[in-house]
């Protein structure tokens, strides 16, 4: 006969010991479960110091992705700014610097030029841009159909088979990175070229870059050389004020560029 | 109550049920969020495999690898490059994307223009700017019409070695 307690108290060992699951008791190991996920986020550093304006990381980003080479859109493009003496600043960036910059004279869109005595430049420097992939994108945000997205390795894409090309992300973009692909009608955008980056590349403007002036890395490896930089030198990123936690970094910032 | 009531409340439901119906069969199975959430990466999970298998054009000619993806059959003019000036420039940037060439090699379309070499030597008066260091040209004044490798060696640019 037994008691009315051992009963309950053999039932619930039972219970309990039936309730593990085989695959809880094996021992997980770190290494293989880092291996299968490996732990990447990408950034961009871009250092301002070194860039010249050639706009070979433009040519090759187009080339690369089939951007077509007249048409005014583009992944990346330069920025130049000049400062003059007498207080005034020019920024312009003729057709994203796909041909680089092989005159003096500032585009100031519509067709006009201003050309800017030499000896009244003061300071001047190029600038290269390209889409931020930010930690809290606003564009993917925004997205009514679930076309555009953040991978888990930190670049943010858009499906373009999905997307209905609404222009909703392009209006959420805070650095105008994204654009409407004139001959495949959707967005398109930087992907920080992900079709190079998983076959071990670099992506096509760091690797046509002659200065050095892009560089890419794993964000999440501390013995990253990229990282390195980014750990421990004086970098910024464009309008922090957004909250969208860009994932380009930038040597050499100066307050007007934005 | 009277059934006129109910009745807008069934349009509501057929029209409700139809919708759900057109979703489950047209959105794809795959759809998802990863470790993002559903506010930043709601998104069709094979998406990200049709942009990895996207093929590459470029090889690995860049800065960070030194051409050695083209050394391996033009050792020597690789070599000649390197020692020199312009032997931080990628061969990709004047030679074309070469990523199959090693396979499939098939003449390349090389640039030989002079608005190439005018990217980094048009002489523009930016002293703080890295640019400032490269030597320059006005390429109003300078052989105006003519190419510029007629004269130069672009992989060898210094001025003794012109051709």
């Amino acid at each position: 006969m037994m008691e009315r307690r051992e009963f309950l108290k053999k039932c619930i060992l039972i219970v309990a010991g039936a309730s593990v699951p085989i695959s809880a008791l094996t021992l997980i190991d770190p290494k293989k479960v880092l291996a299968a996920n490996p732990d990447i986020q990408w950034a961009f550093l871009v250092d301002t110091n070194r860039c010249v304006g050639c706009g070979f990381c433009v040519k090759a980003c187009k080339t690369e992705n089939d951007i077509p080479l007249e048409a005014n859109v583009s992944r990346t493009w330069v920025e130049r700014y000049v400062y003059t003496k007498d207080d005034k600043r020019y920024v312009d960036s003729p057709k994203a610097a796909l041909d680089g910059y092989t005159e003096s004279r500032i585009d100031l869109g519509r067709g006009e030029f201003k050309e800017i005595d030499p000896k009244n430049v003061g300071k001047a420097f190029f600038v290269p841009k390209l889409c931020n992939h930010c930690s809290s994108p606003a564009c993917t945000q925004v997205c009514p159909v679930g076309a555009t997205y953040k991978t888990d390795d930190g670049v943010v894409l858009v499906d373009q088979t999905w997307c209905i090309g609404c222009g909703y992300c392009i209006m959420a973009c805070p650095y105008a990175a994204r654009f409407f692909h004139p001959v495949k009608h959707v967005v398109d955008k930087c992907t920080f070229c992900y079709h190079r980056l998983s076959k071990g590349l670099d992506s096509a403007c760091v690797n046509a870059c002659p200065f050095g002036a892009r560089k890419m890395g794993n964000i999440h490896d501390p013995d990253d050389p990229i990282t390195k930089i980014i750990m421990n030198e004086r970098v910024g990123v464009l309008k922090d004020e957004f909250g969208t936690k860009p994932q380009a970094f930038y040597i050499g910032l100066a307050q007007e560029v934005r | 109550m009277k059934s006129h009531v109910w009745r807008p409340l069934y349009v509501v439901i057929v029209f409700v049920v139809a919708l759900l119906v057109f979703r489950f069969f047209y959105v794809p199975n795959d759809f998802g969020s990863g470790k993002r959430g559903f506010m930043y990466s709601y998104h069709r999970i094979s998406n990200e495999m049709e942009w990895k298998n996207q093929p590459a054009k470029y090889g690995v000619s860049g800065r960070e690898r030194m051409h050695e993806y083209c050394s391996a059959c033009h050792g020597t003019v690789v070599k000649v490059r390197t020692e020199k000036l312009h032997g931080i420039i990628p061969c990709e940037d004047c030679h074309g994307p070469a990523m199959n060439h090693p396979e499939k090699p098939e003449k390349l379309n090389i640039d030989r223009s002079r608005g190439l070499c005018l990217r980094c030597h048009t002489d523009l008066p930016y002293t703080t700017s890295e640019r400032h260091r490269i030597p320059g040209i006005n390429p109003k004044t300078h052989n105006t019409g003519v190419e510029c490798v007629k004269c130069h060696n672009p992989h060898n640019p210094s001025l003794e070695g012109m051709k």
